[in-house]
């Protein structure tokens, strides 16, 4: 086997390895698009953030515009109060609402902007007032059938 | 009874001393690295024989795995009507474990068993000895640019094989099941994170090179010089490797799943 054989091998080998590499970081990590350069925090504060996680988008009109970068309990209100990362292209009015949405039935949980109609924009560190929780189905189910209950007995009562 | 526990104490005695000699193997193996560097054509002639002899098996069975993966995962997921992330279950079980794990054990089987077989056969016919004789250090011209061949070429077939993985599966998605190629792409986007994912799993495959080319090294070194020894230390690179993978996967993947 003689020298450039193998030299031209190696690299072959070397150059298929990288591009793997690169493939995996950028086509599939997504390394790089996603990961805004410049971002301001916001705050919002729910009364329960449901299925929730940190790094959960955060979009308006279906378009991503940040993620969610952390979520604490906020021990004076018995709130989760969740920070959001917002893209500095982007600006949103001071009465903007938040709501915990989820996409399809099991789908992913995100946080949804509603943009309201006030002049000044949301800054850095600005909080959001207007939020709406996640809708937890068990609880969803369980006012159901204990309305549906209540209809039976109003119903009985009246005969 | 009592030659039970003997006998226990003795194996206990012998399986710690090996692993000792192996650490200071190591030691030895970093400390006599600087020709596998300076002379990078030593080197890279391992690089020839350790990773670019093993692309075709590592490429061709990424292939099929992801294609394999790809069947399987429709099968399960049409029940639910979740066909179109497959590509998530394709590439998260390839980039976080199938892929370092499977090449590891591909690359102790093809290269590793090699790499003993190799050096084991240079001691049975006292090359290594002669090497001695010539002032010329057996570990610093032998053992360290095979180690490092090892170490370099590992991660390089392991992202080769998760990639090649993933395009099998895209192949099945796409042509054999009909999932949209877009929205392949975007579900597989959307989960699969760089840091958690990819870089773990780069780094899985780094530890695992290091530990095959170690075992193989070493098995290599302390074989018997004798056709039995050679044969034996062979056998023995193998089933080191497998285990020692297998259990360093499982104590990595305990350290990198805790942050999520």
């Amino acid at each position: 086997m003689d020298r450039k054989t193998i030299d031209l091998g190696v690299g072959i080998f070397m150059l298929l390895g990288i591009v793997a590499l690169l493939f995996l970081s950028l086509r599939v990590g997504n390394l790089g698009d996603d990961r805004p350069s410049s971002t301001y925090a916001v705050e919002a504060k729910f009364s329960n953030i449901g299925g929730l996680k940190a790094k959960a988008p955060v979009k308006s009109a279906g378009v991503l515009v940040g993620r969610v970068s952390d979520i604490k309990f906020d021990n004076d209100r018995f709130q989760a109060a969740v920070t959001l990362t917002l893209d500095k292209r982007y600006s949103f009015p001071k009465d903007t609402s938040a709501s915990i949405l989820t996409s399809g039935l099991l789908g992913e949980v995100y946080i949804g902007l509603d943009p309201g109609g006030d002049e000044k924009k949301l800054g850095s560190g600005d909080k959001i007032s207007l939020t709406q929780s996640a809708v937890v189905l068990e609880r969803l189910i369980g006012q159901l059938m204990f309305g549906k209950a209540a209809e039976g007995d109003a119903g009985t009562a009246k005969k | 009874m009592i030659n039970a526990i003997r006998n226990l104490g003795t194996r206990g005695i012998n399986a710690l001393w090996r692993a000792g000699a192996m650490a200071r193997f190591f030691m030895l193996i970093l400390a006599n690295s600087g020709a596998s560097f300076r002379r990078f054509q030593l080197t890279i002639r391992e690089i020839y024989f350790a990773g670019v002899m093993s692309l075709v098996i590592i490429m061709v069975s990424g292939l099929f795995i992801g294609m394999v993966l790809g069947l399987q995962g429709f099968e399960t997921l049409q029940h639910y009507g979740a066909e179109e992330t497959m590509g998530v279950l394709v590439a998260l079980s390839l980039v976080r474990e199938l892929g370092p794990v499977v090449t590891a054990l591909l690359f102790a089987s093809r290269a590793g068993s090699a790499i003993t077989a190799e050096i084991g056969l240079m001691k049975a016919t006292e090359q290594l000895k002669a090497m001695d004789m010539m002032a010329i250090d057996p570990i610093a011209r032998v053992v360290a640019p095979r180690f490092w061949a090892g170490a370099i070429s590992m991660p390089l077939l392991a992202a080769l094989f998760s990639a090649m993985g993933i395009f099998g599966g895209y192949l099945v998605a796409t042509l054999l099941v009909g999932v949209d190629s877009g929205v392949f792409w975007s579900n597989l986007h959307a989960a699969v994170d760089f840091r958690y994912d990819v870089l773990n799993g780069f780094v899985k495959s780094i530890v695992f090179g290091v530990a095959i080319a170690i075992i193989a090294t070493f098995e290599g070194f302390d074989a018997d010089p004798t056709a039995e020894g050679v044969a034996r230390a062979t056998t023995r690179t193998v089933v080191t490797s497998a285990l020692t993978v297998l259990l360093l996967d499982l104590i990595l993947t305990g350290f990198m799943l805790r942050g999520e």
